[in-house]
């Protein structure tokens, strides 16, 4: 008699969690290819966020204020320390560094449209200042990036505040990928590169390594700009504690500090995913190493990566950060993902273009290929003209002023008649590693792990 | 991250001023090292029955106010090595006649949060938080003599801003080490070392630097072929300088990104991260002022 | 003309730098002094202005840094990142210059009569930087545009990642960078050498010089060519 094997009927289909489906692709394609993968947006792995969170609403022992009546302010002031012009926004929300290059021309014209109109401030990227951007954003943070793409003294002077950056969160210690694709004319020219090459990235500064290096850049800057405009340092979170005090040891008016789900339009997915920290983490170190150098409020802190909803926004300041910045939200704001875009007055399905690519709405993270179906993170002539300067920073505006609502809102509830005195006593966690990395009880609990009473 | 400076005369009237002209060298650097500042100097040997030990009462209760006579009395009281203490604050050099272990163990002991700098026939090390001009000013830095010293200042990177963790180390005997740069792989290499016998102070990553060096001359290495091996072995960015009874040795790096430019003329040797330091020494205009090589080994004979 | 004076010894570098920040048609053809340099970092750093300055004496970092159209010549020796960002002008070290020389710089000549450290013209962006001396490893890396001219050797990995600038070299080549090659030099090509070295100062013969350029081999990202990015 042949002896059968015993099958389990039900385990015929259960998947392995570590060797899963997405996993075997993964093997398989490297097998294929000899290739790592390169995309866009930021880690899409689940890490403790501000999603763990929640605010102490008011009660019997704190008292709410008034929807209209009530003030909430909201203006923020970034550049006190040494700058004679420090940057007045209107509202803590910013748009953060993204390239022209990354984003095209019509992009960069409306995030300045709606950010001039909501009394805010836009950032260039690794491609430099395009005129579009200078001309329509009325508060402009120029970067200073390792690869000093298109970098000059007339728009160093023309910038509202500099911006130095040593990383982002998507891939702290990697520098800017810009695949051939996207090398068009107008940004081959800008970043002194031969059209249609794949744009080779610089990691490390040329001119300057290490903070006691650093103090002497920023001096350069002061000194050009005779000590006229803000200096900002904006680092991916890594060793954010030590970072941040370095940042101020070396003179920095302003820390920017984004966290490991911060987007990029294209660089390796294994650094994306296993390379810096959760913004969550980052942002109680970066408040205590400004706290421990007596410094807050002096410098102020700006904090990006993941910042997706007003509630974010204020659980962000709610830890101390002065302000965040907003890069792929805005971009979704745009139409990133949507399964449709406007053009010549009318609603026209993107569904053809998602499949193109082999992905859909809600999945797709291609920015890399410059085959946006919306037209936003493109150079093609004729996917670019998906996003008109008008319509886009229509959406960008209202995203902006929804962001600010929920931000006042809450702060509402909880007492306050400024959202900068929001502070982390308003909140608690939802689970023990966002207890921990935040600093803030588990609800219904005054425990917070690893913190001695 | 760093400053260092390093000054070696060749004139036995410049040995009188060495402290004199280094003080604004350090000062020099307070940019790039706000927050400690140290330094070793070597000066008149003593007797080779006889020791020195650098010895740092920050961490004691008593600090400034430390009982340096008391401990005089204590010590003389348990052996017999005619302990003599040169104080300054919270910091004194006691020179002893005998085991200078004996006496170590004996301080380790009765006086555990008395903190040993430095051992050595010639080396005096100081090392404090504070600016360099306080550190220079708690410990009269401008009336130092000898014939060289290593200096540094420090702005921490990854450890924490405490006396100990200033520079310069030392590893045996009249031998010290300062450190701009930051090393990659430090950790790695105390994991390496401590099952070896090699003891650790800090979590500095410099110390990981100089207690590598440590061992090798331990083993037998000369200090050129220690430091050979250190390029191998030590990942990261450095300039390191170093001094021992007679000479002072620099070397840079394959990446050379930390700075460091050298004067010389027939009266002294001077190194620092930056001219800035340099630009006040006597006759500088006519010295010969160049930058050192990566991966070279400049050696300067007191 | 006269001469300006600025003794950083009494007076600062910012106030050195406001002075030359001011109106580009009124400091037209001025000449200034800075005497006491000492070290001293970011002097006459974003010049805007056809104006000469003589630094007299040792310069700290990015002297002359984001230049435009001005001519800086430092007596002494130049610290690291040294006419950084250039944009037009002329920045001319007499002594030795320290890493990063001439790094990203767009446009203008920077001349260094002594050596040069590492990574000299580091990212080049298209202007031009002729050594009298050697230079040290890791020069042009990524240079992108531009041209550089070098009397002496030069260290380890040159002109690494290299884009479109050409460097010319008249000594030993201690080891080439990724996609660096040498290349047949053309008449244009002595052209080009003959007045760089003339517009710095130097006299060498241009055919004693080597052509160095992009092999473009790493233009594009391809699995088969086993590349490392």
């Amino acid at each position: 008699m042949d002896a059968k094997p015993v099958q389990f009927v039900r385990m015929q289909h259960e998947e392995s969690h570590g060797y899963d489906r997405k996993t075997i692709d993964y093997i398989h394609s490297a097998a294929q290819r000899g290739l790592y993968e390169i995309r866009g947006l930021g880690a899409k792995r689940h890490v403790p966020h501000f999603d763990d969170l929640l605010f102490l609403g008011a009660s019997l022992s704190r008292y709410p204020l008034e929807g209209y009546r009530e003030k909430c302010s909201t203006q923020t002031v970034l550049g006190t320390r040494f700058a004679k012009k420090p940057v007045v926004l209107d509202i803590p929300v910013t748009i953060a560094g993204m390239s022209f290059g990354a984003l095209s021309a019509n992009v960069k014209e409306a995030l300045g449209q709606a950010a001039t109109a909501m009394g805010t401030s836009t950032t260039t990227g690794d491609g430099g200042m395009t005129q579009e951007e200078r001309r329509s954003s009325k508060t402009l943070v120029y970067q200073c990036l390792p690869s000093r793409y298109g970098f000059n003294p007339d728009d160093v002077r023309r910038a509202d505040a500099i911006e130095i950056v040593i990383g982002q969160g998507a891939k702290p210690g990697g520098g800017g990928m810009l695949l051939g694709q996207k090398v068009n004319p107008r940004v081959a020219a800008m970043r002194t590169l031969p059209a249609g090459v794949d744009q080779r990235s610089a990691s490390r500064h040329p001119d300057w390594t290490g903070p006691d290096d650093l103090a002497i850049k920023i001096q350069e800057l002061r000194e050009i700009t005779d000590w006229n405009t803000p200096v900002y340092v904006k680092v991916g979170a890594t060793r954010t504690f030590n970072d941040v005090k370095l940042a101020v040891h070396a003179g920095a008016d302003v820390v920017v500090i984004d966290g490991m789900q911060g987007g990029t339009a294209a660089t390796q997915t294994c650094f994306i995913e296993n390379v810096g920290i959760p913004t969550l983490a980052a942002v109680r170190q970066a408040v205590d190493a400004l706290e421990d150098l007596n410094m807050k409020g002096q410098v102020q802190l700006i904090v990006s990566g993941g910042i997706r909803t007003g509630a974010d926004v204020a659980k962000a300041l709610a830890l101390g950060a002065d302000a965040v910045a907003i890069g792929q939200g805005m971009l979704m704001a745009l139409g990133c993902n949507s399964d449709s875009y406007f053009q010549n007055g009318a609603l026209h399905s993107a569904a053809a273009d998602y499949a193109a690519l082999g992905t859909s709405p809600g999945f797709c993270h291609h920015c890399h290929t410059g085959k946006c179906p919306v037209g936003v993170t493109t150079q093609d002539a004729a996917l670019e003209q998906r996003v008109q300067p008008d319509e886009g920073s229509r959406r960008v505006r209202n995203y902006l002023k929804t962001l600010n609502m929920e931000l006042t809102t809450i702060a509402r509830a909880c007492g306050k008649q400024n959202v900068h005195h929001l502070e982390p006593e308003d909140l608690v966690a939802l689970t023990v590693e966002a207890a921990a990395m935040a600093r803030v009880p588990l609800a219904g609990t005054s425990w917070i792990p690893g913190w001695s009473n | 991250m760093c400053g260092i400076v390093g000054l070696l005369v060749k004139t036995p009237a410049l040995r009188e001023r060495l402290g004199e002209l280094m003080v604004p060298m350090l000062i020099g650097m307070t940019e790039r090292g706000p927050d400690s500042a140290g330094l070793a100097v070597f000066g008149k040997e003593v007797d080779a029955g006889q020791r020195k030990l650098s010895l740092y009462a920050g961490f004691t209760d008593e600090g400034a106010q430390f009982p340096w006579a008391a401990l005089a009395d204590a010590l003389n009281h348990a052996m017999d090595v005619t302990a003599r203490f040169d104080v300054k604050g919270n910091h004194a050099v006691l020179t002893l006649q005998g085991d200078a272990e004996r006496v170590k163990l004996w301080l380790r002991e009765h006086y555990p949060k008395l903190y040993l700098l430095s051992t050595g026939r010639s080396i005096d090390l100081y090392k404090d938080i504070g600016s360099p001009a306080e550190v220079a000013a708690r410990y009269d830095f401008a009336n130092l003599k000898g014939s060289h010293l290593v200096g540094h200042t420090r702005m921490a990177t990854e450890s924490a801003v405490t006396p100990d963790r200033a520079h310069p180390f030392t590893a045996g005997e009249d031998f010290c080490l300062v450190h701009n740069g930051s090393l990659s792989n430090p950790y790695g290499v105390r994991r390496k070392l401590e099952p070896l016998g090699i003891h650790f102070d800090t979590d500095n990553d410099t110390e990981a630097a100089c207690r590598f060096i440590e061992w090798r001359l331990r083993e037998g290495d000369a200090l050129p072929e220690a430091l050979q091996k250190g390029f191998e072995e030590l990942d990261g960015f450095y300039t390191f300088l170093m001094g021992t009874t007679t000479e002072l040795a620099l070397i840079r790096d394959p990446f050379a990104c930390k700075p460091a430019v050298v004067a010389e003329n027939d009266d002294y040797v001077a190194i620092a991260s930056e001219f800035r330091s340099l630009a006040h020494l006597p006759d500088i205009r006519n010295a010969k002022v160049f930058e050192p090589a990566p991966e070279e080994m400049y050696v300067w004979k007191a | 003309m006269e001469s300006l004076n600025f003794d950083l010894e009494t007076q600062t570098v910012r106030d050195l730098n406001q002075y030359l920040h001011g109106d580009a048609a009124a400091l037209a053809g001025q000449r200034i002094a800075v005497t006491s340099p000492n070290g001293a970092h970011n002097i006459a750093v974003g010049v805007d202005a056809e104006l000469h300055v003589t630094i007299k004496g040792h310069a700290g970092y990015y002297a002359g840094g984001m230049n435009q159209q001005a001519t800086i010549v430092i007596e002494g020796s130049a610290g690291t990142g040294v006419a950084e960002n250039m944009m037009s002008g002329k920045v001319h070290v007499r002594g030795f210059a320290s890493n990063g020389a001439g790094a990203s710089a767009h446009g203008g000549l920077l001349v260094i009569d002594g050596d040069a450290g590492l990574r000299c013209g580091i990212s080049l962006k298209g202007g031009d930087i002729v050594v009298g001396g050697s230079v040290g490893s890791f020069s042009a890396f990524m240079a992108q545009a531009g041209r550089m001219v070098i009397c002496g050797d030069a260290g380890d990995a040159l002109g690494d990642s290299l884009y479109e600038a050409v460097l010319y070299v008249r000594g030993a080549v201690k080891s080439l960078g990724a996609d660096a090659q040498y290349e047949p030099v053309s008449d244009a090509d002595l052209d080009a050498v003959r007045l760089l070295l003339a517009a710095a100062g130097l006299d060498h013969d241009p055919a004693s010089f080597k052509r160095i350029a992009s092999a473009r081999t790493l233009y594009h990202w391809n699995a088969d060519a086993n590349q490392e990015y």
